[in-house]
């Protein structure tokens, strides 16, 4: 698909919290305060899309994606601006299109959504959701924001909220639907979920070899012509940070990614890593692009073609990295990851990792 | 039973998985979900091809083994009746913050298989394949031998039925440790000294014994 749609490399942050440059943690504030400052680089170097992911923890402190985002609308232009992810299933459709059309209005027609669930459910217990439920309210709260990206007049009913009676749901957006992906994680129903809604496919890839996400990539072109519909973007969300060398960014992220993970562990029995495994991920064949801006791209580019995507957003940051270095991250990426994969796609398809 | 025929229940992240590394190890292979067979004809197609999607009943009536790959929170409205007189494996885990509460599986007195056990008492289970992610249960999987093979852990109060799933895992591509009851098999659950490990068998039966001691 590389071919039909054009390449667009985006960042994706949690919120994760930062420190200074003595090792000291920030507060909730400042770190709010220093996403914004990445967002604005972002766009700076020319990145197409800042997304940030819901998180309601002390590690994570960003449970209002779209305050920030509108901070980041008012001080740049051209960047795009979107959720990474909105957990949809502990949210209310209505108001999730109302603040993203919102922001669609503030900074231009910049927004994005990107709906799923992540692999953080902090936000269920919050707003008092039982897990059990997840799959059933994921389904209908994506048909009602399908119907919501329509336009108003709104009239529908389920189960999950009050029905809509030709409702006018506002603000209107000027020029249609903003762009509206769903987030997967290893669930093929929400593979062919997206492509029944039309909604584009962001696979996100925390873990293990990138190229046995490939069939999913298949799977939704095909379920997108099953449904009678033309093909849509793929993209891929994955973490990574990028230094000037790969000793420096592996030094600098794996004692916050062994902290990070081992914590996970206890709550959500995630594997703790070890050495070995890190350089696995850190490898050709693993999840993790962490490294100098050449091994990122390399790794980036072969990814791409492998899975047939078009865009790549980098989970950059871990909680604990310094902001100094984050901001190091956001501008190698920009100025020389971005262009090193440009440069390896156009020169004709890169060698498949399989 | 040269080779058994598999049923796997549930077409979600762990499904289809099992169904691809069964059919790769030369097992016939159904697939079925709760409900219609064409529901899931195109994850099939894509993610297992060669598995033949089919009505859960029929898929379970020609299958010799049968493995339950369904969320645990939707094992309290299974039909015990579906999978009477079957070895059933069940890969299942009991994780509260993952899949909420479930009062079924809060007695401590019991493990999860145990109590699926319970439920099922018509059937022969078999605790395997629960301790490894699905993303990783198709790159490690290696052949007899290799230096590098993992192990799995199975386990099941029925030891005719837990020779024959063992006898599946090891052709699917790894070495098996073999428990003697579900009780043994709570070492494979969530905090258990091999949950998540990616173990060698002798570094695997060392986990085991230590915490067995």
């Amino acid at each position: 698909m590389t071919t039909t749609f054009p390449l667009e490399f985006g960042m994706d942050t949690f919120g994760d919290r930062t420190s200074d440059d003595d090792g000291r943690w920030t507060t909730h504030a400042q770190t709010i305060r220093d996403v914004v400052e990445q967002g604005v680089l972002a766009d700076q170097v020319g990145i197409d899309f800042i997304g940030i992911g819901e998180h309601h923890t002390d590690d994570f402190p960003l449970s209002a994606a779209d305050v920030v985002l509108s901070a980041i609308a008012a001080r740049t232009t051209r960047i795009r601006l979107g959720s990474a992810v909105t957990v949809l299933s502990s949210d209310d459709p209505v108001r999730v299109f109302q603040r993203y059309s919102t922001l669609n209005a503030v900074s231009g027609g910049r927004a994005e959504v990107i709906l799923g669930r992540g692999s953080s459910v902090d936000s269920f217990p919050l707003f008092g959701y039982d897990l059990a439920d997840y799959e059933d309210l994921f389904e209908e709260k994506t048909n009602l924001f399908a119907e919501l990206l329509k336009g108003s007049p709104i009239t529908w009913e389920g189960k999950t909220r009050p029905a809509l009676h030709d409702q006018d749901v506002v603000p209107h957006t000027e020029s249609g639907p903003f762009p509206t992906w769903i987030g997967v994680g290893g669930s093929p129903q929400s593979v062919v979920r997206a492509a029944h809604y039309g909604f584009s496919l962001m696979l996100a890839i925390i873990g293990g070899n990138p190229a046995r996400f490939a069939p999913f990539s298949e799977l939704f072109q095909q379920a997108l012509e099953r449904f009678g519909r033309d093909p849509l973007p793929v993209g891929v969300h994955a973490p990574g940070h990028v230094a000037a060398t790969d000793e420096q960014a592996q030094e600098q992220f794996w004692p916050r990614y062994l902290e990070t993970i081992t914590r996970f562990s206890e709550i959500r029995g995630f594997a703790v890593p070890t050495e070995a495994s890190f350089r696995q991920e850190v490898g050709p064949h693993g999840a993790l692009y962490v490294g100098a801006p050449e091994t990122v791209a390399q790794k980036i580019a072969a990814n791409l073609t492998t899975l047939k995507a078009n865009r790549f957003d980098l989970k950059y940051g871990m909680p604990g990295l310094a902001q100094s270095a984050l901001m190091t991250n956001v501008e190698l990426y920009g100025t020389q990851v971005v262009p090193r994969v440009r440069e390896l796609l156009s020169a004709g398809p890169a060698p498949r990792i399989s | 039973m040269t080779s058994p025929r598999i049923a796997v229940l549930g077409a979600g992240h762990v499904g289809p998985v099992i169904a691809r590394v069964a059919l790769a190890a030369g097992y016939p292979v159904s697939i079925a979900a709760s409900g219609d067979p064409e529901n899931i004809a195109l994850i099939t197609e894509f993610l297992a091809p060669g598995a033949e999607p089919r009505w859960a009943a029929d898929a379970v009536e020609d299958a010799d083994i049968v493995v339950l790959a369904i969320p645990l929170h939707k094992f309290a409205t299974f039909d015990p009746a579906l999978v009477a007189d079957k070895i059933v494996v069940d890969i299942m885990n009991y994780w509260p913050p993952i899949d909420g509460v479930q009062e079924m599986f809060e007695d401590p007195r019991f493990g999860s298989s145990e109590i699926v056990a319970h439920r099922l008492a018509r059937s022969r289970i078999v605790k395997t394949l629960n301790h490894r992610g699905y993303h990783e249960l198709e790159d490690e999987r290696r052949p007899a031998g290799a230096p590098d093979r993992r192990a799995l852990g199975v386990a099941s109060d029925d030891l005719d039925a837990r020779d024959v799933v063992a006898e599946v895992v090891e052709r699917i591509g790894y070495d098996t440790v073999r428990l003697n009851s579900l009780r043994a098999g709570r070492l494979l659950e969530p905090g258990g000294p091999v949950f998540g490990a990616s173990l060698r068998r002798s570094e695997f039966e060392l986990a085991v014994q230590a915490e067995a001691a």
